[in-house]
């Protein structure tokens, strides 16, 4: 069955009006794999997860997920084909519950069936969830809501979990659990594509990673030679 | 207690009941749309028109003609997001306002072709029910009593199933949506939909208290929208709240003064929030 979810971009270009933000990106991530886009702010690394979930059309190049071409696919198909996306900032519903907020998670017809089953597999992954599960969901930590995102995004059974900056706006101690909560969902098998700025971070929890520079990829690589390679260190790790 | 002011306190939260379904309406369609449909009274004219032929002149059943009320207003705040709201959704706000108050003269001019402007009574009225040492309108009593079960109808929708729970996150995100597997544009043919209905059964509560004339929607639509602004346009809660503290101000500014007064310090206190709550009585 490989290559049945085979997330695969060639020659992607997109933007917003007059601004391009993508100019012939091509990437490719294997069932179980985690993946990691590392690069500046303003690289375009948004924008590629927004391009793969739909929010975006492209303009040039192609999109698959196993056989089926995503540019032809409307966005709110795609969480029931397997694609979850985490976005920016969370995007949490302030004003619902944390188990109101997981609900939508599960508004796709084929999750539906299973919100109870994986409601519970939630909880168990992420205890504070269940202590918090009548809170309103805008009233939680930053830490917290980040749990609630992505426990959001895998009520939709995901087969590919899609994370944008998981660490943005998160003090470093609840940044480094939020990192091993992403390598405890590989553990799941789930295949992951992760966007971070936090480059040091994101090398020690996926196994390959690419570079993107002003919306072109740069480098590409397994994850402990790009934690190797002088220029990537100077760049991203040096100074801080 | 005065008797009188206790049934005018009674009276005003009756009246409270009744102001709500459109007030939830109004706030459902805001809330998820984002637009105001300036012509929501007309659509409860319509409603109330539907249920006055079909029971007066077709001959049948009131029970019927108000199960049919129902999804022939459903149906037109339906039309009336295809046919008028969905083509502007991306237009200036003025144009959406301008767009539904245009409706607002179409079915107002609609209702004058088909029916004329006289006064047409459903000549239904229950029996006045003595409470304690007041007596109160059984007709609205019942009206008051329908009213709460579609606002409770209406919280269960919103609170317990998946389409509901996704109308109370697109009032805040609407972007994220897709996100969740929710197509947007079918949320808001659904809150037209529910919209409508509301105004549906605003129109059967009404049409058992007032006679039915095209230009009835005056004499309750200022007074809803004024409600919806003080509540909060788009919250729900904030005002279901408003309807009845609009309600006892109507009611019981009628016991001290007269009812033409009532109004006038309805809309006194309406200005007076304005100016020191302008997002809302209830705003957070």
């Amino acid at each position: 069955m490989s290559g049945a979810s085979t997330l695969e971009l060639s020659g992607v270009h997109a933007g917003y009006g007059d601004f391009q933000a993508l100019f012939g990106v091509g990437l490719r991530v294997e069932p179980g794999e985690a993946v990691g886009v590392v690069g500046p702010n303003g690289a375009g690394k948004t924008t590629l997860l927004r391009v793969i979930s739909g929010l975006i059309r492209p303009r040039a190049g192609t999109l698959r997920f196993g056989c089926r071409d995503l540019a032809a696919l409307p966005a709110h198909e795609l969480p029931g084909l397997g694609i979850a996306h985490v976005p920016e900032n969370r995007r949490l519903f302030p004003n619902l519950t944390v188990e109101e907020n997981l609900r939508v998670g599960a508004y796709a017809k084929s999750a539906r069936a299973r919100f109870a089953e994986r409601r519970d597999h939630v909880y168990a992954m992420f205890p504070r969830l269940k202590e918090r599960r009548h809170q309103l969901a805008g009233t939680m930590s930053g830490g917290e809501q980040q749990m609630c995102a992505i426990g959001r995004a895998l009520m939709s059974g995901p087969r590919i979990l899609l994370l944008d900056e998981p660490s943005a706006g998160l003090a470093p101690l609840v940044v480094k659990q939020v990192f091993d909560l992403v390598a405890r969902i590989r553990g799941e098998g789930l295949t992951v594509l992760i966007v971070e700025q936090n480059v040091a971070q994101v090398l020690r929890v996926v196994d390959r990673a690419y570079v993107l520079e002003t919306g072109r990829v740069s480098a590409e690589g397994t994850a402990a030679d790009l934690a190797a390679d002088p220029a990537i260190r100077r760049s991203y790790f040096g100074g801080h | 207690m005065d008797p009188f002011l206790l049934e005018a306190l009674l009276n005003g939260v009756l009246l409270g009941g009744v102001f709500a379904l459109p007030v939830l309406g109004l706030n459902l369609v805001f809330g998820v749309v984002d637009v105001v449909w300036l012509c929501y009274a007309e659509l409860v004219m319509v409603g109330m028109y539907t249920v006055w032929f079909l029971h007066t002149q077709a001959g049948w059943p009131l029970a019927l003609a108000f199960a049919t009320c129902l999804p022939v207003v459903a149906a037109l705040g339906l039309l009336l997001h295809l046919l008028v709201v969905r083509p502007l959704l991306s237009a200036a706000p003025i144009n959406q306002v301008l767009a539904t108050g245009g409706v607002l003269f179409v079915l107002q001019g609609a209702a004058t072709l088909v029916f004329s402007t006289d006064f047409r009574s459903l000549g239904v009225e229950m029996p006045p029910m003595e409470l304690g040492e007041v007596f109160v309108s059984g007709t609205k009593l019942a009206a008051f009593v329908a009213a709460l079960l579609g606002a409770a109808a209406l919280w269960a929708f919103l609170k317990f199933t998946y389409v509901g729970t996704a109308i109370r996150a697109i009032a805040r995100d609407r972007e994220v949506m897709p996100l969740m597997g929710v197509d947007p544009r079918r949320i808001y043919l659904i809150a037209s939909a529910v919209g409508g209905a509301l105004a549906g059964l605003a129109a059967c509560l009404l049409v058992v208290q007032l006679d039915v004339h095209p230009f009835v929607g005056l004499s309750f639509g200022p007074i809803t929208f004024m409600i919806c602004v003080m509540g909060g346009l788009g919250n729900m809660l904030g005002g279901f709240l408003a309807a009845f503290l609009m309600g006892l101000i109507v009611s019981t500014g009628g016991f001290w003064w007269n009812t033409e007064m009532s109004y006038v310090v309805a809309f006194l206190f309406f200005i007076l929030v304005i100016f020191v709550r302008p997002r809302g009585l209830f705003a957070r």
